[in-house]
């Protein structure tokens, strides 16, 4: 069955496209700069609108009230923003029980939740970034080139996490890169954008 | 018991301005003639409103009240726009200024009138007209520094206000953090006055009415009244010009649109 399902879908330069993403897997998509990819996620997270229809588990987006679709569809991005001091502040222990235990297993140690948020490297955001969306427990994750400001070390261990991840939780993920090494890594199956269209590659 | 002012006596305080310009022309400090025309709009512009007032006194009737209110509310409306950093659309902008000072001062005035004061009639100008004047120059202010404060500061921070939509935050929660500093900087002066009030300053009401011979006393009360007012309709109008501002700046998917705000 297919948990995202996308049809006739057109917003910007992009479109009409109609894909499906299925449960426990990583669609890869890459294409030139200005092809429209960022947008794209945009509007299926409905942070822009746009035209067609866009279905989670049969359920047509403008159903859901759109905080709740954002949770379920959730957007992340290279440079994320935080708006409290510290760390600690974004999350919600109460909500989430396991929460310290997802910390460790991205390379966190305990202290985390006390530290400055200006202080965090690229790396350390985008992985507590990466946590932070996955409070919400989506079901599917919009992934805008989520490692560009990460080494190679960072780089593997964002990509094994949402691999474990989407597997775990039985989710889905679109993972938009320039890196076709990194798409080939992490994704079952992957489109390049041309005119607006996906192909195959 | 009050001192007649003569235009002598007014000519006498004009030359102090007059050698204020004439200073600033010796020494080239280049203000003289903006000193100049403001002295002049300030008298030809209070000549005009005295002459007003005048004929209002001398013919008591509620419809040329409620024009010369009219007035006042749209051109208070007009500068609470002026005075944005980011300009709105305007006939919008418009729309929300003047909601709000229609909400703010119009109303607490008409509560003032009608429940408090009881002036015969209850629309009589000598209350009306000075207390809505007073009203209407500080709430003015208050909604003009929180509109301002809120489109700037979530101008600058909408790439935080969308990633807290991006995970899950409603339109609300986006912006709450945003909202509460607004509504602190629009009430913060009106606040700061009350604390002042009696110790650092002698308000200007309350100063005039005792210049005109009022027991001191009577005068007091005469401004603590007007500072509760003003705090009141400074409050209500920040709060609903904020509501509306929030509402119009998000569209029904809550997505953030700046499209639908400025120009």
């Amino acid at each position: 069955m297919n948990l995202f399902s996308v049809k006739e879908f057109q917003y910007h330069n992009i479109g009409p496209v109609s894909f499906d993403v299925k449960a426990g897997e990583i669609m890869g998509l890459s294409g030139p700069s200005g092809s429209g990819k960022s947008l794209l996620l945009r509007a299926l997270a409905d942070m822009d609108e746009s035209s067609g229809s866009v279905m989670l588990d049969d359920i047509e987006k403008n159903q859901l009230p759109a905080p709740q679709w954002r949770q379920k569809v959730s957007l992340l991005s290279a440079d994320s923003q935080w708006w409290f001091d510290t760390v600690g502040e974004h999350f919600d222990l109460q909500k989430n029980k396991s929460l310290m235990a997802e910390f460790e297993a991205l390379g966190f140690p305990a202290e985390v939740l006390g530290w400055t948020v200006s202080r965090l490297s690229s790396g350390e955001k985008q992985r507590l970034s990466l946590l932070r969306s996955l409070q919400n427990q989506p079901e599917v994750l919009l992934l805008d080139e989520p490692t560009a400001n990460l080494d190679a070390e960072n780089t593997r261990l964002f990509e094994d996490y949402v691999k474990h991840y989407i597997h775990k939780a039985s989710a889905g993920a679109i993972w938009v890169s320039h890196d076709r090494e990194q798409l080939k890594r992490v994704c079952h199956i992957q489109y390049c954008i041309n005119h607006g269209q996906f192909e195959k590659c | 018991m009050l001192i007649t002012l003569t235009s002598f006596d007014l000519s006498l305080a004009s030359i102090l301005v007059l050698l204020l310009a004439l200073l600033s022309w010796r020494m080239h400090l280049g203000i003289s003639q903006q000193i100049l025309i403001a002295a002049v709009r300030t008298t030809v512009q209070l000549l005009l409103i005295g002459l007003v007032l005048k004929s209002l006194f001398a013919n008591v009737q509620i419809s040329w009240i409620m024009l010369i209110a009219t007035v006042m509310i749209s051109v208070a409306g007009w500068e609470i726009l002026s005075r944005q950093k980011r300009q709105l659309k305007p006939a919008y902008g418009l729309t929300i200024s003047i909601t709000s000072l229609f909400v703010s001062s119009f109303m607490v005035t008409l509560l003032a009138l009608l429940v408090i004061i009881r002036a015969d009639p209850w629309y009589h100008p000598q209350y009306a007209i000075p207390l809505l004047g007073m009203l209407l120059g500080n709430t003015m202010t208050g909604i003009a520094l929180g509109m301002d404060r809120l489109v700037q500061t979530s101008w600058q921070q909408r790439a935080i206000i969308e990633q807290r939509l991006m995970l899950g935050q409603s339109s609300v929660q986006a912006i709450e953090d945003i909202r509460r500093e607004s509504m602190r900087a629009g009430m913060i002066p009106i606040i700061n006055s009350m604390a002042a009030a009696g110790l650092v300053s002698l308000p200007g009401m309350m100063t005039g009415q005792i210049l005109a011979g009022a027991a001191p006393v009577e005068a007091v009360k005469y401004q603590i009244l007007i500072m509760f007012l003003i705090t009141a309709g400074t409050g209500f109008g920040v709060v609903s010009v904020l509501w509306l501002l929030s509402k119009r700046l998000f569209d029904e998917r809550e997505r953030l649109r700046f499209d639908q705000l400025l120009k």
